[in-house]
């Protein structure tokens, strides 16, 4: 029986169960067996639909309390080769290409930096932008508040 | 107005090990627990134990798959007000009430209110930033993605 991978990803989406088995309600819920569910999920994988299983941290309560976003002015022909080298930097979580929007908002690259005080996100930035040879315009927007953080609902 | 815990969690040596070993790279098999718990050196039932006291405690908020939802037709598309630096509240409250955003931020710069619209098809987005626009007063600015360059999400422990 092939498994409706909508509502494979809804049944997901919450977490799974963290037991033994974490795979057996979801055989019941289904009526197929676990190795069928785990076939879906891995099918999941291979097609990059699930890109990242794991335990989802909270960063703030790990003390990374500086969250910022930097956002640079890339020119088009660079844009792909220094997107790639930022992403690939260790202190860099997200990275990605956006349209600019002028006249109101001229950056193109958005990265999202995170260390445990402002100054650290800053000396980090530093070092990348030397290392890597950025000389575009840039500019770092450090967030103050998070009001919402919610798990995006898929289904 | 809500906020999120944002105090800095202490942690045991073995919660470390288990954070930085387990953002990513899950086995996807009927004992997932017991595999990964061998890889570092535990037995299945302190991992478990671990990760169901590290969600209890607000550090992870939970354990499983993320998808990439554009892979399936959902959508996420990251947007910016700018207000008057003193008038963000009553839009920041506006925005909270809204299903369809799923993050707001406070941030500093002009445009100061940043927030991920999580719609189902990329046609929904012109309707809700323009409802939006409608509620709170200001243009948004939409900003959607055109491209992810590939990170492995680590926030490491020391």
């Amino acid at each position: 029986m092939a498994i409706d991978s909508e509502k494979l990803i809804a049944a997901m989406q919450d977490g799974l169960p963290i037991c033994p088995h974490p795979y057996t309600n979801l055989a019941k819920q289904f009526a197929c067996t676990e190795q069928e569910i785990i076939s879906a999920i891995a099918e999941l994988k291979d097609t990059d639909v699930l890109n990242r299983f794991g335990v989802i941290v909270k960063h703030r309560r790990l003390g990374y309390n500086a969250n910022a976003m930097v956002v640079w002015n890339i020119d088009d022909e660079h844009i792909e080769r220094l997107g790639e080298k930022l992403a690939a930097e260790p202190s860099v979580t997200l990275c990605y290409q956006r349209p600019r929007n002028l006249p109101h908002w001229p950056y193109n690259l958005f990265t999202m930096l995170h260390g445990k005080e402002r100054s650290a996100v800053i000396r980090i930035l530093d070092d990348i932008r030397a290392r890597l040879s950025i000389d575009s315009d840039y500019d770092v927007l450090f967030s103050t508040r998070c009001f919402k953080q919610r798990g995006a609902r898929y289904f | 107005m809500q906020e999120l815990n944002k105090k800095t969690a202490e942690l045991t040596s073995q919660e470390k090990l288990v954070i930085n070993s387990l953002q990513g790279g899950f086995p996807v098999c009927a004992r997932p627990f017991a595999k990964v718990a061998s890889q570092i050196g535990m037995d299945e039932q302190s991992l478990i134990d671990i990760i169901t006291n590290l969600k209890d405690r607000n550090i992870i908020s939970r354990f499983g798959p993320l998808f990439d939802i554009q892979k399936i037709g959902g959508n996420f598309c990251l947007c910016a007000i700018s207000t008057p630096p003193d008038a963000w509240e009553k839009t920041a409250d506006q925005l909270n009430e809204m299903p369809e955003v799923a993050h707001n931020y406070l941030r500093t710069h002009e445009y100061n209110l940043w927030f991920v619209l999580a719609i189902e098809t990329a046609g929904q987005l012109t309707e809700t930033v323009a409802k939006i626009e409608q509620v709170t007063g200001y243009p948004v600015l939409a900003l959607p993605k055109e491209k992810e360059y590939f990170v492995g999400l680590n926030f490491e422990v020391q």
